[in-house]
């Protein structure tokens, strides 16, 4: 395999894993304290759609993607109330939140457009270009670094830069915060935190609504940056690669950006079934390779690379008293 | 489910003598900017024509199928159209049990003596496609993006191929499959992330036969600067002056066709190919500017030369093999 084409397989690695990456990482909010989110795929359609229809109407992806981040909301602070108000099964909450919205995506587009539940391509300022990042041009014939930074680390849409911003300031606000302490304890010991005197209803509702902001980035990237529009159930499974990648990563912020690059690599390398057989001499299915994360997360959970333990409190609604 | 029917402008002007025709929309959906949507156009076209109504279906779901079928047969609805080859094992099932009902299935064949089956030959529509392609290729190096990987796709990739090679002899041919589950009729993103991966290739003209899958695949090849090929429906306005030509697949007039004769629909298997206008390569004022006289004049010499049997563009279908490799 030549340079050219591993920079390619990494400039689309980086493509494919920030909407994993920002699902994984809502995910990990979530679930650290104590509410199981198998919504997330669910939260990314609301907000592709949602975000591709207001911007083509409004002509300003600004204006999309804060009203995708708005539906993802209102998607977040239904598992809320659901879960944690009135302490519903927290996974059939997310499994009935992802119908909803699939249903509802095309329905409401289908009504707005007319255009078999996609919305109208979007040009110009109603999608995020491609930013170049300084000095990428100039240090282009830098040998080796210069083609790397020019062809896979700059040349993304903002939201990629985003994304990557939000792996540091997750494991801040979680290790070196006093709200991020509080947070993780809630999803272990929530009658602690309790006995403390704060409210684990209100913290919890804090991580889910952050959840709901990440997927709600992670749905606007889909619709007006990687494509321009709403495709029916465009989200193709990302929100379940993005819960695998959650237990790959163990939980941790840094760990979810490796694992999230992982399976975005896998998924890169799935588009070039060319390259894997130069390279292994192997003819190695298509399927196969676009297996690779789930079977890897198996293997994790079946304790094969180290030890996987989610929040004790996880999937359990907190109730005060008996 | 949705199951509704449409009133014509004129049905007060209906006689009840004659059952409504039905037609049954595969999964994909009706407003899918290729096949479905073509065989709406048909339906739609027959009632502003004619004033009848008929009843529509969208399939929601693969357990829906034979429900749907048997459904419409017991209402009376009369001939029954289906578009796709995915009905056909139901077909076979439920045709036996409702012999005074004809049944029409679109992109399969199904014996049966009141079925009505319409295929097109792709293959040939491909290979005009894949002339125009080779014209247009600057790098010598052309695309083909699939949907699900079945045979009826592999017609259309083997057509292309046959005529990008029958022009330019050392072209080379890029092939990808989106998936090979229904699902990959429905995923843009991997779509744009294939043709991305073909572009650093070297190609530069890709002919996406993939679906709603196509939409971010003729997306992608405009970001990219690229030139497209759409398929099924005319995609040449979907990006202006960036889809060099689609090869359309006339379903509308399959399905127009069987409404119009209604319940005298003929049984056998019909093949719509280049001569009857079956497919062909849509030029229209999206594309004028890319297509020179000499494509032109290769299509319309191609043309002839397919009508007349002086070539012959190989089926996939006939025997599964393909005489480029790659298929």
């Amino acid at each position: 395999m030549d340079y050219a084409t591993l920079l390619q397989l990494l400039d689309s690695t980086v493509r494919l894993a920030t909407p994993l990456l920002l699902a994984c990482l809502a995910g990990l909010f979530s679930e650290r304290a104590g509410v199981f989110d198998i919504g997330l795929e669910g939260k990314m359609l609301i907000a592709a759609m949602t975000s591709g229809a207001v911007a083509a109407i409004s002509g300003s992806v600004w204006i999309g993607l804060a009203a995708g981040i708005g539906a993802s909301l209102v998607w977040a602070l239904m598992h809320g109330i659901a879960s944690i108000t009135f302490r519903g099964n927290q996974l059939i909450s997310g499994v009935a939140l992802n119908f909803l919205a699939s249903g509802i995506t095309v329905l409401v587009a289908q009504a707005a457009f007319g255009q078999g539940g996609r919305t109208p391509p979007l040009s110009g300022n109603a999608r995020f270009g491609a930013i170049t990042l300084p000095f990428a041009e100039a240090l282009r014939d830098v040998p080796i670094l210069g083609p790397l930074y020019f062809e896979v680390i700059s040349g993304h849409p903002l939201l990629v830069y985003v994304a990557a911003l939000c792996v540091p300031l997750t494991w801040w606000v979680l290790f070196r915060t006093r709200f991020g302490l509080r947070l993780r304890a809630v999803g272990e010991n929530p009658a602690a935190v309790d006995t403390a005197g704060v409210s684990v209803t209100r913290l919890r509702f804090a991580a889910v609504l952050i959840a709901g902001v990440l997927c709600g980035i992670a749905g606007a990237y889909m619709a007006t940056a990687l494509q321009a529009g709403f495709g029916r159930e465009m989200t193709a499974g990302r929100g379940y690669i993005a819960l695998a990648a959650l237990i790959f990563a163990k939980w941790k912020p840094w760990a979810a950006l490796y694992a999230t690059l992982l399976f975005g690599f896998f998924q890169a390398l799935a588009l070039r079934p060319d390259v894997v057989t130069r390279v292994t001499t192997l003819d190695i299915p298509v399927p196969a390779l676009e297996a690779l994360p789930y079977v890897l997360t198996v293997l994790v959970l079946a304790g094969f690379v180290g030890k996987a333990i989610p929040p004790r409190a996880g999937g359990e609604p907190y109730v005060k008293e008996r | 489910m949705t199951l509704k029917t449409i009133l014509g402008a004129l049905a007060l002007s209906a006689g009840a003598a004659h059952a409504d025709p039905a037609l049954i929309f595969d999964l994909g959906g009706k407003f899918d900017k290729s096949f479905n949507e073509a065989a709406y156009a048909g339906a739609a076209r027959w009632a502003t024509e004619t004033g009848g109504t008929y009843r529509e279906l969208e399939m929601q779901s693969e357990a829906q199928r034979e429900q749907a079928l048997r459904r419409l047969a017991q209402s009376g609805s009369n001939p029954i159209v289906m578009t796709g080859f995915a009905f056909s094992d139901v077909l076979t099932q439920v045709a036996p049990d409702f012999p005074d009902t004809k049944f029409v299935i679109i992109d399969s064949v199904v014996e049966g003596p009141n079925i009505r089956s319409v295929v097109f030959s792709e293959q040939e529509g491909s290979y005009l496609a894949g002339i125009m392609a080779a014209m247009a290729s600057k790098s010598d190096t052309l695309g083909f993006i699939g949907g699900m990987d079945i045979p009826l796709i592999r017609k259309f990739g083997c057509g292309y191929a046959q005529g990008v090679l029958a022009t330019k002899p050392d072209a080379k041919v890029l092939v990808s499959w989106t998936g090979s589950t229904p699902a990959a009729w429905n995923d843009p993103v991997r779509g744009g992330e294939l043709t991305r991966a073909q572009i650093s290739q070297g190609a530069d003209v890709i002919y996406a036969a993939a679906g709603g899958t196509g939409i971010g695949i003729l997306q992608t090849a405009a970001d990219e600067n690229i030139l497209s090929i759409g398929v099924d429906s005319n995609q040449n306005h979907l990006h202006p002056g960036q889809v060099l030509t689609s090869m359309v697949k006339r379903v509308d007039n399959a399905v127009f066709d069987a409404f119009t004769q209604g319940d005298a629909v003929e049984p056998g298997t019909v093949v719509l190919g280049l001569a009857d206008g079956g497919v062909s390569v849509a030029v229209d004022e999206a594309n004028q500017a890319l297509v020179t006289p000499e494509m032109t004049a290769a299509v319309e010499a191609a043309t002839a030369q397919i009508a007349s049997g002086e070539v012959s563009v190989h089926d996939y279908m006939s025997d599964d093999t393909c005489p480029v490799p790659g298929f």
